[in-house]
């Protein structure tokens, strides 16, 4: 079973990606954007729990509408050097509000942790063989910060409000 | 000056901390090389030709003596008793220990200072006018606008992994001194009409392989909307700059490719749309931090003859290297870094040393690194300049040659560099050694040569009235020539290439020649770089590529 960090711990997934479960047994689905474009009538029909997996250049505009109706969004890394998820979780947190799990996948490692946390993710799905626990550890590199953020299982001290 | 408090304290020590523990996890195999480079980076830790590279961060160029003697004494015991101040007012060290670098940064930590953001996809050291608070035409100091920035990019959470490194200087006076139409971002303190403060704030300039001047995309920016509509630049940038290609990637080539007009309507809608939650100006905040930068504690002086009755040698010195201060009885005073025993930007750890000490004695403790990579004492009693200039002379900091041909900006250059083509240190020898006659240079006037060791143009090529681009030519080093650039303000504007590059021998030959053609055609009083302006460079190419004999 997939091992994630979740709200600051380690817990075994409770979703699948559509790949992994074709026929929804599983209740909890996550779709590709465009699969989910797509069959969108169909899906909004479906009574499981919805996610959908964007891309960088995937634009948060185009999901406004549908965020009541999605459970989980997680946003692609394909490496340290992809720095769009943050303005794409930023997007989805403050401007249109979403409370659903907002979960990082791909290529992603330890060290960006603390930024991703700020930006309003709660949910980091690492890439397999890393060590979990040491990845824990990131949420506690800073305790401070300067600016106001999404911040989601992190709460460093600001000196303004 | 700006002290930390301890919230500032604790995110250097906690980055201290977490760079020790990634350096640690590296050198035990536990991170690749690919990950730790990208970490090391944004703690300004590269790895050169000879060995890694460190870079200090030295906010807007402001140092208080304790800091510069940290410097000292790093430079003594964790490099071969050196740094080189750089263009975006930064030091570096060229041969530390990797594993001893976090030692280094928790030292900087003990007076204050970080090699944060320094390297990397993020929002760079900011810049300032080294003559900030005492320039005469100052609309209002950039200090303290320099400092609430750099906390609002430190470890910013949404714009840390840009596409490309992002530049931002701010300027208060309307002579632009930083440059600020070749930063990513350049903001411009100005009063509108009704006597408010506000931001024209450009976008876009840069140098590099693709040189452009920036555009302004914002005539009048009140403080309140500082930083919403910074995050709305940066937001566009993030999600719309490309990452296919290194070399595309800054914003430059965003707002090139969509259009100036077409960026300024982007930004402004996202600046519309993000109003909910966007950063606040925090006023008590702003206010917290100017206080930090209250002029020092003047004394009621007149202004002096201080060079009547003289040496010669003093009046020169006075002449080309102090500057005029807004405050009766003070001048302001350049410490040439530009001696021809050392490359530019370069300072021994016994400089340093005696650098902190006369600025503890003369210059209310505090001095500055310039964008020229010279340093600045900016707050000097003017009956102290004859007592200082004997100091600087004894120190080899006293060269009376700020504003002429041999104030040279360089870069490192392929001695130390693993980016360059070519080497930048013999050359500036090279043009030492020819242009040593000072009354020659005095008569030539104000001439800003810049030199670059690759198109990267750490050394500003294109921006200088004389710029020297080497490149590599199978093998060996040749440089190409650019006249006309000018860095500054209104005016600003990118070379011209005369022709093609000349061998490594022949650069100084060359200079020669070009300032020849400006002798024989300037007018009265007018500058080089003007008078390049008028005759355009054919005059200048016909000479410098004519055969030997013709070219006397």
């Amino acid at each position: 079973m997939r091992q994630l960090i979740k709200q600051r711990e380690i817990v075994t997934d409770e979703w699948r990606y559509a790949d992994e479960d074709p026929q929804g047994a599983h209740r909890a689905l996550i779709l590709p954007l465009a699969r989910y474009q797509t069959e969108r009538e169909q899906w909004l029909q479906w009574g499981g729990r919805l996610g959908v997996r964007i891309g960088p250049t995937d634009k948060m505009g185009a999901l406004q509408n549908d965020l009541p109706r999605l459970a989980l969004i997680a946003i692609e890394f394909g490496g340290l050097a992809e720095g769009r998820g943050y303005s794409q979780a930023t997007i989805l947190r403050r401007r249109y509000h979403f409370t659903g799990e907002l979960r990082a996948v791909g290529k992603i490692q330890r060290d960006q942790v603390f930024y991703m946390a700020r930006c309003g993710f709660d949910t980091f799905e690492f890439p397999e063989g890393t060590d979990l626990e040491v990845a824990l550890t990131a949420f506690n590199d800073f305790s401070v910060a300067y600016q106001s953020a999404a911040d989601v299982g992190v709460a460093p001290q600001r000196r303004a409000g | 000056m700006y002290r930390y408090d301890p919230i500032d304290q604790r995110l250097v020590d906690e980055r201290v901390a977490q760079f020790r523990d990634q350096t640690r996890r590296f050198l035990a195999g536990k991170l690749s090389e690919d990950d730790f480079r990208s970490l090391r980076l944004r703690n300004g830790l590269y790895i050169q030709r000879h060995a890694p590279m460190l870079r200090i961060s030295v906010p807007y160029g402001l140092l208080a003596t304790r800091q510069v003697r940290m410097f000292a004494r790093i430079a003594r015991e964790y490099d071969k008793g050196f740094g080189h101040f750089t263009t975006r007012q930064n030091l570096q060290y060229n041969w530390p220990k990797l594993e001893q670098v976090p030692d280094i940064l928790a030292l900087l930590a003990s007076v204050q200072m970080h090699a944060i953001q320094t390297s990397g996809n993020c929002v760079r050291n900011v810049t300032a006018d080294h003559f900030a608070g005492v320039a005469v035409d100052e609309v209002e100091d950039p200090r303290p606008w320099c400092e609430i920035i750099r906390q609002w990019a430190t470890l910013h959470p949404e714009f840390s992994y840009l596409p490309r490194k992002f530049k931002i200087a701010v300027t208060g006076s309307p002579q632009d001194r930083a440059a600020s139409k070749f930063h990513d971002i350049g903001l411009h303190l100005l009063r509108n009409e009704a006597g408010e403060l506000g931001f024209e704030v450009m976008v876009g300039g840069g140098l590099g392989r693709t040189p452009i001047v920036g555009h302004v995309i914002r005539e009048f920016l009140p403080p309140r909307d500082l930083f919403a509509y910074l995050e709305a630049i940066l937001r566009v940038y993030n999600l719309e700059g490309r990452r296919d290609n290194i070399h595309k990637a800054r914003i430059k080539i965003l707002v090139k490719a969509v259009g100036p007009a077409k960026f300024r309507e982007l930004v402004d809608a996202e600046w519309e749309a993000s109003k909910e939650y966007a950063p606040v100006f925090d006023e008590a905040e702003f206010a917290r931090i100017k206080s930090f930068f209250q002029p020092p504690a003047y004394e009621t002086l007149g202004d002096e003859d201080v060079i009547a009755g003289r040496d010669n040698a003093f009046r020169t010195w006075y002449q080309r290297n102090t500057r005029r201060h807004k405050v009766a009885g003070y001048r302001a005073v350049f410490l040439s870094l530009k001696s021809p025993k050392r490359p530019p930007g370069d300072i021994t750890a016994e400089q340093m040393d005696a650098v902190a000490d006369l600025a503890d004695k003369y210059s209310f403790g505090l001095l500055r690194s310039t964008h020229d990579q010279n340093l600045l004492f900016a707050d000097v009693r003017q009956r102290d300049l004859y007592p200082l200039w004997q100091a600087l002379q004894a120190l080899d900091l006293a060269t009376p040659n700020i504003g002429t041909l041999t104030d040279m900006i360089a870069c490192p250059g392929l001695d130390l560099c693993s980016l360059a083509n070519a080497g930048t240190y013999d050359v500036v020898d090279q043009i030492n050694k020819r242009f040593e006659d000072l009354d020659y240079l005095y008569d030539l006037g104000e001439i800003q040569l810049k030199m670059s060791g690759c198109m990267n143009a750490c050394g500003h090529h294109h921006i200088g009235h004389i710029g020297i681009l080497g490149v590599d030519k199978s093998g060996e080093e040749w440089y190409q020539i650019t006249l006309g650039g000018r860095p500054h303000g209104k005016d600003a504007a990118l070379g011209t290439v005369i022709g093609p590059s000349v061998a490594k021998a022949d650069v100084a030959e060359a200079i020669d020649r070009i300032l020849n053609v400006y002798v024989a055609h300037r007018e009265d009083g007018e500058l080089f770089v003007d008078t390049v302006d008028r005759i355009g460079i054919a005059p200048f190419k016909a000479r410098v590529y004519a055969p030997t004999h013709q070219a006397a």
